[in-house]
């Protein structure tokens, strides 16, 4: 019963953490189009969180600077389990256009576990919503 | 005693984010000091090893907001290089997509300084609108980001009679939202005595520090390359330079809502008077060996670029000085004595456009050399809290 309403609860308020690892602020900016009136991801009970403390989701912008790197991490420890990580926009998949920078790692996988990508340069705010609501299928289903 | 709170220093609005150590008496700043570098990627290497052509779409995305911004920079001044002149109805095309970015640019920082305010259903309204001009842009370059439309002597796609229908009747509208919000702005008084005396900069300090953009002008200097070092086709352009005599963060705000307005004027204008004839020439994949410095206003002050060649298909050297840079320095004047609570409010004002990674801010007190970290969403909490309890700036006018 207790388990039915967490399952629940997870997958009508996933709450995300909005983390930039060095993006160039294009998805930054798309992230907070999603939620603004014309995309809205809050009917979802989709709501940005401050801290990685209160997030179910990060959200990852960006190649990963080596000076973000150790946050990354720290960010990830931080965030209480059960936790999802997104992967949005080219540079966080793979790195994009800096791929071959002496600054970058190349993609947020080689760093912590991820769960969905969202491809673009930058993701559409659209985009994002088809993420989200893939992660939230794969919650249901339990393959995570 | 110290306590820290390591990075969680996510920001629901400004997505730029920054960590400043400022030295506290009290609540008063005494001291601030800037901390870069999260966000470096290398970029400038980078742009070494990558062909004229390929280096346009990495100066685009040295940032998202100002995108065109960086591409024309660099692209101007290549063109320099290579002694090529692209015709007058690429140059149009390309001035349009640049005075839309401002407009785009403009109402994103309108929005982010409501909410820095405790504003937010402004924060929400103008996002609502700015949608329109994404979609402009959509329309034209297929993107609504990176648009991707400059391209070595010109630009990639054309305008044809339906689009500019579609943008001008979208002006339409934006023009009405933004008239509408310039007087709920002014007939508002707690916002209007939220902005009012936060983050002075004296005229003699902006000059002196080398503020630009908005900033600057918002402390009564009227500069502008656009005006001072008509690029492009702006000497054609009828225009004016705004600015504001407040010299502080409601100036700036003054200054970017009049800016919107005299955008609109200006796209309406490339729009009726776009000249027939091809949009772009063929470029040269090589340049003479030379050098170039090439000048542009971004919507955040003014962006430079300097380029060299050796003669190959490659640049040997290129140097970007982003215009939030040369705000950095004025916007430590500005915290100065200042309260802790304004932080958020005078950072969103010189609108940051360096993606850096850390916006946490670390507060030493100078009495007490105890040094804690805080969150910037928990100074923003701090800062509605004061604000709530401020006796109203009843004289605090809109210097409109």
């Amino acid at each position: 019963m207790l388990q039915k309403l967490t399952q629940w609860s997870r997958l009508k308020s996933p709450w995300i953490l909005h983390l930039n690892t060095g993006a160039c602020n294009a998805c930054d900016i798309e992230v907070v189009a999603a939620l603004t009136p014309r995309f809205d991801v809050e009917r979802f009970g989709i709501l940005l969180e401050g801290t990685p403390r209160h997030a179910d989701v990060i959200i990852c912008t960006g190649p990963a600077t080596r000076q973000m790197k150790d946050r990354l991490i720290r960010v990830y420890e931080q965030t209480p389990d059960p936790k999802f990580v997104m992967a949005v926009g080219a540079c966080a998949m793979s790195g994009c256009v800096y791929r071959g920078a002496y600054n970058i790692i190349g993609g947020i996988d080689q760093l912590i576990p991820v769960d969905v990508y969202v491809p673009g340069c930058p993701i559409r705010p659209d985009a994002l919503i088809e993420g989200v609501v893939k992660l939230l299928d794969k919650i249901k289903k339990g393959t995570k | 005693m110290s306590f820290q709170i390591p990075i969680g220093p996510q920001h629901p609005a400004l997505k730029e984010p920054i960590g400043v150590r400022v030295t506290v008496d009290g609540e008063i700043i005494r001291e601030a000091d800037l901390r870069l570098g999260y966000n470096h990627r290398g970029v400038e290497k980078l742009a070494e090893q990558k062909t004229w052509t390929q280096n346009i779409y990495l100066m685009e995305r040295i940032c998202g907001i100002c995108s065109h911004s960086h591409a024309t920079c660099y692209v101007q001044g290549v063109e320099k290089l290579m002694e090529i002149e692209p015709p007058k109805r690429g140059l149009y095309i390309r001035i349009l997509v640049s005075e839309l970015e401002r407009v785009h640019s403009h109402l994103l920082w309108l929005g982010v300084a409501g909410h820095e305010a405790g504003f937010d259903s402004f924060f929400m309204y103008v996002w609502r609108d700015r949608e329109i001009v994404m979609d402009i842009l959509e329309t034209i370059s297929g993107n609504r980001v990176h648009y991707a439309i400059n391209a070595i002597g010109g630009v990639r796609r054309d305008l044809d009679e339906l689009q500019i229908k579609h943008i001008l009747d979208s002006l339409e509208v934006l023009r009405q939202r933004s008239t509408y919000y310039q007087k709920l702005g002014t007939t508002e008084p707690s916002f209007v005595a939220r902005l009012a005396g936060v983050g002075y900069l004296s005229r003699e300090d902006a000059i002196e520090l080398c503020a630009v953009g908005p900033t600057l002008r918002a402390s009564g200097v009227p500069m502008d390359v656009r005006k001072d070092d008509p690029y492009a086709v702006y000497d054609e352009v009828p225009f004016e330079v705004c600015t504001a005599d407040s010299c502080d963060v409601l100036g700036r705000t003054v200054v970017r809502i009049k800016e919107l307005l005299q955008s609109y004027n200006i796209i309406e204008f490339l729009l009726k008077n776009l000249p027939t004839g091809p949009i772009s020439v063929r470029a040269p994949r090589r340049a003479k060996p030379n050098e170039v410095i090439s000048r542009y206003e971004a919507p955040r002050g003014e962006n430079i670029h300097y380029i060299k060649s050796n003669g190959s298909d490659k640049p040997e050297r290129l140097k970007v000085r982003a215009p939030t840079l040369a705000n950095y320095a004025a916007t430590i004047k500005m915290l100065k004595n200042g309260f802790i609570a304004d932080v958020p409010l005078i950072f969103a004002a010189i609108d940051p456009c360096i993606c850096c990674a850390e916006r946490s801010v670390a507060i030493v007190d100078a009495r007490t050399a105890q040094e804690r970290i805080v969150t910037m969403s928990s100074l923003r909490e701090l800062s509605l809290k004061t604000a709530k309890h401020q006796t109203r700036k009843r004289e605090a006018e809109w210097p409109l």
